[in-house]
């Protein structure tokens, strides 16, 4: 029991940091990466469409997550306000999480589907136009910019090798599935529908001419918390 | 790998320390005060004052939230830590900075070039939006790099001491340089889209990837803004206040106990999520447990002083480093109760936890930074004193004034947004629609931003007096305090 | 899954190994020979060779 070996020797104090610090997160994160153990089996749960993808990498860019939540915690306050608490498997394909950790805004878990395509363009374009309250900024620019999507292929590959299970119909026709969501009436719509199940179709901002990042922004909030189908869901308290 | 010299105490003999890095990293740390200060008056009116979003997408509230955290934390806070763990580690060891010049050089210059390009990446929408991680996988490599180089610096300075014993300073800051590589890499790892954009996908997935941020994201305020600091605590106060620390056997059960809770605490940012539960309660337990070890160091710093409490009078620099363990004594009292779940459930999402994050970072982190940067100026440029006592007490007077208004802010509109968004009509229905609370929380918004700009100015006047001093000046002004001639900021040789 | 397999096989056990190593160092601080050592070690910061630096 000689304690002198720490604070003589830099190496061995430092391991002994090392092990100490390891401790709790092995505890913690090793279980959660077995998915069996972490995530409830639902129904409907299917990757990101290209469209829906490359509008929460706008949605991730310009930082939403720092104002929204997207995680409803099981609250009767919460679930009336926002809808049915958030499972770990509606965020199973989310690379990174946006589950946020601020409601400066409310919670977006479930926003898909309670609003129209023109209200969130509008909202988009000016918060306070439609809502005089709202301390949201503006992003009018989502509409002027044409969506950079050309590699959206590559991101989905991307994602594939980290455990997203696109297959590689959905890989081949990524493009053709993303033009073909934004504009809702030309293109494989039958097709896209088939690859993902529940797309919200559209052209969302109104301008059938171009793709822009307000089409993906927007198909991405009209998908959110839709998914999962709560009819044939079971919650399993005893599991967690 | 005891070195020769153990057990022969060696008193007096000068070596020649590494200081010019030093005063760069006094310089950069001022400076990004500066910066990361003013970023956050920003924001905090562009939510009391929306329009202020200007409709370029560079400066929504969005973008520039990375900036001020990733200025305050890593720029400011970072140069802070990295510059008085080479004061100090040289000093404790009586040993010159391992690699020399050009490492430290390395070291400082790769530092600020990660700074850089985190935060111009933040400004073009370049983020992994993992908060306090935002980095995309470029710059995540570069510091990398640079964190190993500061890991060499450091460990090799300890390694050729001249001291047997490792001051416990060094304990911590080791603690911190490791433990900070760990939570960096792990929480970090990605696959780019391609080798030449800036885009990539984390390899964690939902709730692990929640897990992981914060997992990495606690530990960032355990390791490095907690146990760093200690470790410039357990250093700087001491030496202002020319007395050794109140316990050093409490000092290390504080390390130990310090270390081994934090890491587990994580889990609390994620109460009733889709986190299993299991996980949730140990993160609860541990949070609680580790009110014990943080209230041992703010015992141990401020009873530094027991004996000797009149320094605070004549003493202003002192003053900001027994207050900011003070604060830290006070905000690790506030974090286990958010932690316990049924506070969480309330405080959650709303703006107490930006007020118990400030009431740390302002509070703690700040004022002993500013302690230590009023320590070091005058001893690195060489000068009798400081340029003036009377502006530091200033100083100390504004931004105390200005954390005491923004955390009084925050709790109010945290609490009452939280109870807001909780509270039934008589009828059954939900009471406020969210759009009530949002405005309910204007006046405090605005109060909040007010304070932070009392903390700016507040820290203005410390730039100003530091360049004075580094110039050389002196102001006339009556001595500080009620001792008469006493304040000399440079004490006579110590016993 | 083998390194869950290993987690659950000392998941039992480290706190105990934990409780143990941290008894030791409590022990080893609070011991009474080493006080004086302790006292000498706290010195340190005043030891750098420089007036007041």
């Amino acid at each position: 029991m000689n304690h002198k070996m720490f604070e003589r020797n830099v190496v061995i104090l430092a391991i002994a940091i090392l092990i100490t610090v390891s401790i709790g997160g092995l505890v913690q994160l090793v279980p959660l990466y077995t998915m069996e153990v972490t995530i409830e089996k639902v129904d409907g749960m299917r990757p990101y469409s290209p469209l829906e993808l490359a509008g929460r990498n706008i949605y991730v860019r310009e930082g939403c997550y720092l104002c929204h939540s997207q995680q409803i915690r099981p609250f009767r306050d919460e679930v009336e306000r926002y809808g049915h608490y958030s499972l770990a498997a509606e965020s199973m394909y989310d690379h990174p999480f946006q589950w946020g950790s601020k409601r400066t805004g409310p919670d977006l878990a479930r926003v898909g589907g309670k609003y129209s395509n023109e209200w969130h363009v509008q909202h988009l374009m000016a918060p306070r136009g439609l809502v005089p309250e709202s301390v949201m900024p503006g992003y009018p620019f989502l509409a002027k910019k044409e969506l950079q999507a050309a590699d959206i292929a590559q991101h989905m590959e991307t994602l594939r090798t980290v455990g997203v299970p696109y297959t590689d119909d959905q890989i081949a026709n990524a493009r053709a599935d993303l033009a073909a969501q934004a504009r809702g009436t030309t293109g494989d719509v039958e097709g896209l529908q088939g690859r993902y199940a529940k797309a919200v179709l559209g052209d969302f901002d109104g301008n059938p001419a171009r793709v822009t990042e307000m089409d993906a922004v927007v198909a991405y909030l009209q998908m959110l918390g839709t998914l999962v189908d709560f009819t044939t869901f079971k919650p399993e308290y005893g599991r967690r | 790998m005891s070195p020769a010299s153990a057990g022969v105490a060696v008193q007096a003999d000068v070596v020649s320390y590494e200081d010019d890095v030093i005063r760069k990293f006094v310089i950069a740390s001022t400076f990004w005060a500066i910066v990361g200060l003013l970023m956050g008056v920003i924001i905090a009116l562009q939510l009391a004052y929306p329009f202020l979003n200007p409709p370029l997408e560079w400066f929504t509230f969005g973008r520039l939230r990375p900036v001020h955290t990733s200025a305050v934390i890593f720029a400011f806070g970072g140069n802070v830590l990295i510059g008085t763990s080479f004061y100090s580690v040289q000093r404790t060891c009586r040993a010159n900075l391992f690699g020399g010049r050009d490492l430290a050089n390395f070291v400082f210059w790769g530092y600020q070039m990660f700074i850089v390009l985190a935060a111009s990446g933040y400004l073009l929408g370049i983020t992994q939006s993992k908060e306090y991680a935002e980095p995309e996988w470029y710059v995540d490599l570069w510091l990398t790099i640079v964190w190993v180089a500061y890991l060499v610096a450091f460990a090799g300075t300890l390694l050729k001491r001249r001291e047997p014993h490792i001051y416990v300073s060094n304990w911590f800051y080791l603690a911190f340089i490791l433990t900070i590589a760990m939570l960096h890499i792990v929480n970090n790892l990605a696959v780019p889209v391609s080798w030449t954009g800036a885009k990539s996908y984390i390899v964690w997935a939902g709730v692990q990837d929640a897990m992981t941020q914060w997992w990495y994201g606690h530990n960032a305020v355990g390791f490095f803004l907690t146990a760093g600091f200690l470790g410039l605590m357990y250093y700087f106060i001491p030496k202002q206040a020319e007395r050794p620390v109140y316990s050093y056997r409490l000092s290390i059960i504080h390390f130990w106990a310090l270390i081994f809770l934090y890491i587990w605490a994580g889990p609390h940012h994620l109460h009733y999520t889709s986190l299993p539960d299991w996980a949730q309660t140990l993160g609860m337990t541990f949070s609680v447990m580790l009110w014990m070890p943080s209230w041992g160091g703010m015992i141990n710093g401020i009873m530094t002083l027991s004996g000797a409490w009149h320094k605070l009078r004549t003493d202003p620099v002192l003053r900001f480093l027994v207050v900011s363990v003070g604060f830290y004594g006070m905000s690790t009292f506030e974090g286990p109760l958010m932690s316990i779940k049924a506070v969480n459930s309330l405080s959650h999402y709303t703006d107490w936890t930006i007020g118990h994050v400030h009431s740390g970072a302002l509070g703690w982190v700040a004022f002993v930074s500013f302690g230590a940067l009023y320590f070091l100026t005058p001893r690195l440029w060489n000068r009798t004193r400081l340029y003036s006592l009377q502006l530091v007490s200033y100083h100390f007077w504004i931004c105390t004034v200005g954390i005491v208004v923004y955390i009084s802010a925050m709790w109010i509109s945290g609490i009452m947004q939280g109870l807001m968004w909780r509270s039934y009509d008589h009828l059954g229905f939900l009471q406020y629609s969210f759009l009530e609370t949002v405005d309910a929380m204007h006046p405090y918004y605005v109060i909040r931003a007010f304070g932070g700009i009392l903390f700016l100015l507040g820290s203005l006047i410390m730039v100003y007096n530091l360049w004075r001093t580094a110039q050389g000046k002196l102001r006339k002004e009556a001595a500080f305090g009620e001792v008469p001639g006493a304040p000399g900021i440079l004490p006579a040789a110590a016993e | 899954m083998d390194i869950v397999a290993l987690w659950d096989a000392v998941r039992p056990w480290w706190v105990v190994w934990m409780v143990l190593l941290f008894g030791a160092i409590v022990f080893w601080a609070v011991r009474p020979k080493n006080k004086r050592r302790f006292e000498e070690d706290a010195q340190i910061p005043f030891k750098d060779g420089r007036n007041g630096g």
